[in-house]
């Protein structure tokens, strides 16, 4: 039998055969929780709810409304079928001019019209995921690695790194500044990968921030832009999240205006991924962008978005709706209002238990504080915080080890995926377990400053232990290609 | 500055060949616009049918429409991303695949992974099935893209099984070994035969002894097979005598559900060629073997199906009575296509391999070369685009090893045009030196003589 086994193995390559799609991490336990016992309002009442998944379900209505006074943006329909051939037939890898154009003017719009895309630099992508790693084949070889700040998207684990043998070297960001990305922190991963002599190629970075719900301000930014030039080193920009900011008190800056306003930076090294998953709702079209203002970057990925390409059908209902200018303003000012009702509405509810989280002003998710709540600062006492989470509480979150966040107690909590009323419960339900469970009652908010500035200590070889290890995010073999 | 893959030519797009489609961008025929063109003869697509695919769709907006007992599924489509694919989707297109193989073969949709498209199919099981720097063989000549999809980003080699005119192009068993040994001298671990059946650029399915031979040297070597059936709903001859697929071919063998040759068989399928819907990216992977399923399943997070585009299908292909009605009318289609092609060929004196599946027929033009080289191909080939006005693909795109063979697609283009292109064919042939032609003539009459006498078709010529 064992060698059956083994010869099993050897009929695979080594990509299959191991571990690097990253989902045999421990944490699946909540969704294996979520999917045996799933929240349903009738149905289920007692059972899971996902807090797991960075949905956007808000505007879905304004969507489904769209599409019935737009007919003709189905090629299925009485409508719209005089296009259906030539859609159907339509396999050309630059993509129709129609979608490249509409995704542009939206990409445009939803930075203020502050900067213009250029629709000949949109190349497709089989969703970010799709975009992550074609990226990675485009701009390192199998060894090289890329600089991520802490903490970061599980998923980047497997798009870098599972095919392309890219590795990803941690900028560490931690509590104890708020998880800012500091220059320190990038010299300081840069070094240590030199030291290792791994070759850095580049630098990731996810702006607006999973699993923070921050964005970078522009002088971080310029920072980071110099950073990559004095080092010759790409930077790649995930701005997946870049419709989802809700404040008004400081504007998102995309890498895009800063580029347009350095004009010594050299644009050769500067790669926007984007998606219309989190923005419009939709990771069911696989909607992936990659834009670059690298010319030799743009052919290559768009050669390799042959295995990726978008529906044609996709991409028609995409640049129809995305040409409708009104829609598209109206949907973008709702969709953030609704995202900033929601997250006001949570971290209200959690600061009434004394639960806080890390101020955001983007996504679908909340940072959230509990490291006051675990028995020692350690990963394992977060571990078991978060099965007292899913089996006591019923919610399912996302622990920040499996970001690999430095210090422990954090977790992510996602709120767009779900209606008010669902939402009300979840926070019932918190608010319930806490009431019960935990002695610090009502909280002033000279604790709560407190506890966020503790600076949390950590033994530098349990840092290392950990980073070392794949802690990847719960992976649901259900669903999931982007959480 | 950026990768070796990035900055290396194995995505093959450098390739000279690629002037057939410049030439073409550049200047393409017009019935009315531009009637002295280029011809586009080099793409295998399938345009005959758009017609029968509309008017279901005329008549059936309520099975289309994004609604199920008045609710909208706008929401559920817009949030499906789950890789293990739309269920209903897999349920009909293993049930297609089925119908397809004349319901000899039955598929389960648990083993069916979706991709985009059949490109992602083919990469994606070269990444499941062996590690950079191994090796498959490839019978020739092969459709062109698979440079690409297996060597580009997944880096496996690619050793070539050479097919010869001989007999057909068919795969014989010294043919086999001897790319074996060809992959052991260059120090290549051989991982696994790829095949297309029918096949690219032939046009040809595959016989019982051609698919004998591979599954005993799979069985021998303990190698994959992997069969690329994206062309199976093609067969326009009595398909369900004439095509066999290679699942079908083991199960002839009563091979024993345990032997592990099963977890070695892993079939590549689309909608591209059989649906004309190549823009919808609809590719599959079919595996017995459950650890390929599950990491091609993981992989294709890489490049899902658009659940728009999976939800059509659902709808699309529980019409039985459609799907059926479909698949029989494009086949008669088809074939009628092909015959104008081969008989308007023949006029101008030129012979096609004899075939019965496909969008293209394989073209035998070594008579009008002016010397049995690759380049004397390449010359008459740019005579063929700039002077008579068609995009065809030459033989050595496909990695022939005779030179003179061309690839001429038919099924892209209106009848008006294919007879355009007759013409302009028809032309150019009785153009060529008169006494070159008779020489070269003389030469391939004997050869066709003592093929006629030895078999009719080349089915049955002896391996050795």
């Amino acid at each position: 039998m064992a060698f059956a086994l083994s010869n099993q193995e050897q009929l695979l390559s080594k990509i299959a055969a191991g571990n690097g799609h990253g989902e045999d991490s421990p944490y699946f336990d909540g969704w294996k929780a979520f999917e045996s016992d799933p929240y349903h309002p009738t149905k289920n009442p007692n059972g899971v709810i996902q807090m797991g998944l960075a949905e956007n379900l808000l505007c879905h209505e304004l969507v489904e409304d769209w599409l019935m006074n737009n007919p003709k943006a189905s090629i299925c329909s009485a409508e719209g079928l005089n296009e259906f051939k030539g859609i159907a037939n339509f396999q050309d890898y630059h993509g129709l001019p129609e979608f490249r154009n509409a995704v542009a003017k939206f990409m445009g719009k939803v930075r203020g019209n502050r900067v213009t895309f250029d629709p000949d630099r949109i190349v497709m992508s089989g969703g970010a995921t799709g975009a992550h790693e074609t990226v990675a084949f485009c701009l390192a070889d199998p060894g090289d690695a890329f600089l991520v700040p802490t903490p970061y998207y599980p998923g980047f684990d497997r798009d870098l790194r599972w095919r392309t043998g890219v590795q990803l070297v941690p900028v560490v960001c931690d509590s104890s500044n708020d998880f800012k990305v500091t220059m320190e922190a990038l010299e300081a991963a840069y070094e240590k990968a030199q030291e290792s002599n791994i070759r850095i190629k580049g630098v990731l970075i996810t702006n607006p921030s999973n699993p923070l719900g921050t964005f970078l301000d522009r002088e971080t930014l310029k920072d980071i832009v110099s950073f990559i030039n004095e080092k010759n080193i790409h930077l790649v920009c995930d701005e997946i999240y870049a419709a989802t900011v809700f404040t008004k008190e400081s504007s998102f800056v995309s890498i895009a205006e800063i580029i347009d306003q350095d004009i010594a930076c050299n644009r050769n090294l500067i790669h926007i991924v984007y998606s219309l998953s989190k923005d419009m709702g939709f990771p069911g079209f696989r909607v992936g962008i990659i834009y670059s203002y690298n010319d030799q970057v743009v052919s290559c990925a768009r050669k390799m978005s042959s295995f990726g390409l978008v529906s044609s059908q996709t991409q028609h209902l995409i640049a129809t709706m995305l040409s409708d200018d009104q829609f598209v303003e109206k949907f973008i000012a709702e969709s953030a209002k609704r995202i900033a009702e929601r997250h006001k509405a949570f971290t209200w509810g959690l600061s009434q238990v004394g639960i806080g989280c890390l101020k955001s002003n983007a996504g679908l998710f909340l940072w959230m504080d509990l490291h006051h709540l675990l028995k020692e600062q350690t990963y394992e006492a977060e571990m078991a915080l978060w099965q007292v989470i899913i089996n006591e509480v019923k919610l399912n979150v996302s622990p920040g080890s499996s970001f690999h966040c430095p210090n422990p107690g954090w977790f992510r909590v996602c709120f767009a995926n779900m209606d008010d009323r669902t939402m009300e419960i979840a926070l019932s339900r918190i608010t319930s377990f806490m009431l019960k469970n935990v002695e610090a009652k009502v909280p002033n908010k000279k604790k709560l400053c407190w506890q966020r500035s503790l600076r949390l200590s950590m033994s530098s070889r349990r840092m290392d232990d950990f980073m070392a290890s794949p802690c990847m995010s719960p992976q649901s073999p259900l669903v999931q290609a982007r959480t | 500055m950026l990768s070796r893959i990035a900055s290396c030519d194995s995505h093959g797009q450098d390739s000279s060949y690629f002037l057939g489609w410049e030439a073409y961008e550049n200047n393409p025929y017009d019935q009315l616009h531009n009637p002295s063109g280029i011809i586009q003869m080099g793409l295998a697509e399938n345009q005959l049918s758009f017609d029968l695919l509309e008017s279901w769709l005329a008549s059936n907006q309520e099975a289309v429409e994004l609604k199920r007992n008045g609710e909208s599924l706008f929401r559920e489509l817009a949030l499906f991303q789950d890789y293990h694919g739309f269920p209903d989707a897999k349920k009909e297109l293993v049930k297609l695949m089925a119908r397809i193989r004349g319901n000899k073969v039955k598929f389960d949709p648990n083993k069916l992974v979706l991709t985009a498209g059949s490109t992602a199919a083919n990469e994606t099981l070269m990444f499941c099935l062996a590690d950079p720097g191994d090796a498959f063989l490839l019978p020739t000549p092969y459709y062109p893209g698979f440079d690409r999809d297996l060597k580009w980003r997944p880096g496996v080699e690619i050793v070539p099984i050479h097919c010869s005119s001989s007999n057909g192009f068919r795969i014989t068993i010294s043919a086999l070994e001897n790319a074996y040994q060809q992959a052991q001298t260059l120090n290549l671990k051989v991982k696994g035969v790829l095949i297309t059946n029918p096949s690219n650029p032939l046009g040809t399915a595959m016989t019982h002894q051609e698919l004998n031979h591979l599954i005993n040297f799979s069985k021998s070597k303990r190698i994959h097979i992997v069969s690329d059936e994206i062309y199976s709903g093609t067969v326009f001859d009595s398909p369900s005598s004439s095509f066999i697929s290679i699942m079908e071919a083991v199960m002839d063998r009563n091979i024993d559900e345990s032997d592990d040759l099963w977890s070695r068989i892993h079939i590549v399928y689309s909608l591209s060629k059989d649906f004309s819907m190549p823009g919808f990216r609809v590719g599959m992977i079919y595996s017995n073997n459950e650890r390929v399923v599950s990491a091609a399943t993981k992989m294709s997070s890489f490049g899902l199906v658009s659940s728009q585009t999976q939800y059509l299908l659902s709808r699309m292909l529980s019409d039985k009575k459609f799907t059926c009605n479909y698949m029989k009318e494009n086949r008669k289609r088809l074939r009628k296509r092909k015959e104008m092609l081969v008989s308007g060929l023949k006029v101008a004196g030129i012979r096609c391999l004899k075939s019965n599946a496909g969008l293209f027929c394989w073209v035998d033009m070594r008579h009008l070369l002016v010397s049995n080289t690759f380049e004397a191909e390449k010359e008459l080939w740019k005579k063929i685009i700039f002077e008579v006005g068609l995009n065809i693909s030459p033989g050595s795109s496909c990695h022939c090893n005779e030179p003179g063979w061309f690839r001429i697609c038919f099924a892209n283009i209106t009848e008006e045009t294919l007879q355009v292109a007759l013409q302009r064919i028809k032309v150019f042939a009785q153009s060529c030196n008169p006494q070159m032609l008779l020489l070269q003539r003389r030469s391939i009459i004997g050869k066709w003589i003592s093929k006629l006498s030895s078999s009719s078709s080349y089915d049955q010529e002896p391996d050795r």
